[in-house]
């Protein structure tokens, strides 16, 4: 998915002068080429993330429309204040991209980790919020995001679907059958996995805010389970509200809050959290019979 | 010299208008001649030229104590002078700390500190790189303001990168452990001035020079308190 970034945002540097790149020296070599080509707007601001995002506000607001990257726990934890105040509060925009996500830095330890990302965005106003499932969901997703000035998050992981669904960005489909089960980005193959011979729908979504609430309305027939890669309940908020005068029954995995001080792999965490294809069957089986 | 009774008393019956000011009152008249001397003689700004792409931009980091501010801004005619007798009132645009939304000619909403330079250096990046090399870009700030971590980042990277652009401290000993050294001593890289924060003809000499690199300008007033 980082490759798809990189290649991407390339091209539209090339092709759209106000496209501009922001960093904080992570990805700065994989941009050294564009930098040659457009050093006025491919800006590594050094290891400053809360400069790199004053500054993605400043050049928004001369009508630039900057790309903005980093891990995820430096690019959104560590610049919380500057990207509610140097975009929100400027009513500017910019495009943040994200590495990292839960914990692809599984072996650094939780300072690398950010499973509070979107949580985080959704305390402010107008975030739209992609997390794709394939790289090949990527590119269209930043494209998309280069035609206005509102505010983007993309999520990008290690993790990632067998497959790719470009056209996700409202609830898609995947499999048909009893209670609904959605499934956010990377989540869908271990979904798809756990439930492979219950009767369930399966939806899924590389958009989660705003949350396709008229999909959930149509899809959901009294009982849901929202599988998210990032804080179990994060959209809790939005199903409550989609489905206020519908007696439902939800059921949010995810990442869990306490801090799990071990090492490994992304695999072994997703495993701790309870977000493998064992343990997602057993948590969905005991909700829905 | 020329001292700041003269062309600031005008601004003072503006000042006076503004109400609720009282717990910032000393950092609002703190920037007023600076204010005065940028809007009346350095910015290439006017309220037909507030949208315009090559205006010059002032930024004010130090969002705190606006009186001043909106003193200047109803002077020069981007807000009406009736704006000012309802500071921080529900239905006033006129708030404690400046909103970009709300208030004609102001750049950036600001009120919680150290977050003005690193716009500003955005800012003048974002010109830079859209050809628009007459343009300038002015940010002030206060010296206790300089306490913020984020200042350094932008004071750093503006210097690592020889932007040109204009920091203006106001001075008025207010930073809870000084500043021992100086304030210049904290922009290394930076081309640095100091003047009378009072002495308009200084204000204006070290405001209308221009650099290839980013440059500071310390202008001293009375202690605060």
């Amino acid at each position: 998915m980082r490759e798809a970034f990189i290649d991407t945002t390339t091209e539209l540097l090339a092709e759209d002068p106000r496209t501009a790149v922001v960093l904080a020296d992570i990805s700065a070599s994989a941009f050294a080429p564009a930098a040659r080509r457009h050093p006025d707007r491919v800006l590594n601001v050094g290891i400053r993330e809360q400069l790199m995002t004053g500054v993605a506000g400043g050049l928004a607001l001369t009508g630039l429309r900057p790309y903005v990257h980093s891990y995820a726990p430096f690019l959104i934890d560590r610049a919380y204040e500057q990207i509610k105040l140097d975009l929100g509060h400027q009513d500017v925009g910019a495009v943040l991209v994200s590495i990292g996500a839960s914990y692809d830095a599984a072996a650094e330890g939780y300072t690398h980790q950010s499973p509070g990302d979107v949580e985080l965005l959704d305390t402010l106003d107008g975030w739209t919020v992609h997390v794709p499932g394939h790289r090949d969901e990527v590119a269209a997703l930043l494209r998309a995001a280069a035609r206005h000035d509102d505010r983007v998050y993309v999520r990008l992981s290690e993790q990632e679907n067998t497959q790719a669904y470009p056209d996700a960005g409202r609830l898609q489909v995947i499999r048909r059958g009893g209670p609904l089960i959605v499934a956010v980005g990377p989540m869908l193959d271990p979904v798809l996995a756990a439930t492979r011979d219950l009767d369930v729908t399966v939806a899924y979504t590389n958009t989660p805010r705003p949350l396709d609430a008229e999909g959930l309305r149509l899809l959901s027939e009294g009982e849901l389970v929202m599988v998210e890669p990032y804080l179990a309940g994060t959209s809790a908020r939005q199903v409550a509200e989609a489905l206020s005068d519908v007696p439902h029954r939800a059921l949010h995995l995810g990442v869990g809050r306490t801090e799990i001080r071990r090492y490994g792999t992304w695999s072994d965490h997703a495993r701790a959290h309870g977000l493998d294809p064992a343990s997602l069957r057993t948590r969905i089986t005991e909700f829905m019979w | 010299m020329t001292l700041t009774a003269l062309p600031a008393d005008p601004l003072r019956p503006l000042i006076r208008r503004l109400t609720g000011d009282e717990k910032h009152a000393p950092s609002s008249y703190s920037t007023l001649d600076v204010l005065w001397v940028l809007y009346d003689k350095i910015l290439r700004i006017t309220p037909a030229t507030a949208e315009a792409p090559d205006r010059d931009r002032f930024l004010l980091s130090k969002g705190h104590g606006p009186a001043a501010y909106y003193a200047v801004l109803a002077a020069k005619g981007f807000l009406p002078a009736d704006w000012l007798d309802d500071l921080g009132g529900w239905d006033s645009p006129l708030g404690h700390h400046p909103d970009r939304m709300l208030v004609p000619g102001v750049e950036v909403g600001t009120g919680s500190l150290g977050h003005g330079l690193g716009l500003a250096v955005g800012t003048a990046l974002g010109l830079r790189a859209q050809g628009f090399l007459d343009t300038r870009t002015f940010v002030l700030l206060g010296d206790a303001e300089l306490d913020e971590g984020s200042n350094h980042e932008a004071i750093a990277y503006a210097a690592a990168i020889q932007l040109p652009m204009t920091a203006i401290v106001i001075d008025n000993r207010s930073a809870t452990h000084g500043w021992p050294g100086g304030i210049a001593a904290r922009f290394p890289g930076w081309i640095t001035a100091l003047v009378d924060g009072r002495d308009h003809d200084q204000i204006e000499y070290a405001l209308s020079r221009r650099y290839d690199r980013p440059n500071l300008v310390v202008a001293t007033v009375e202690s605060k308190g």
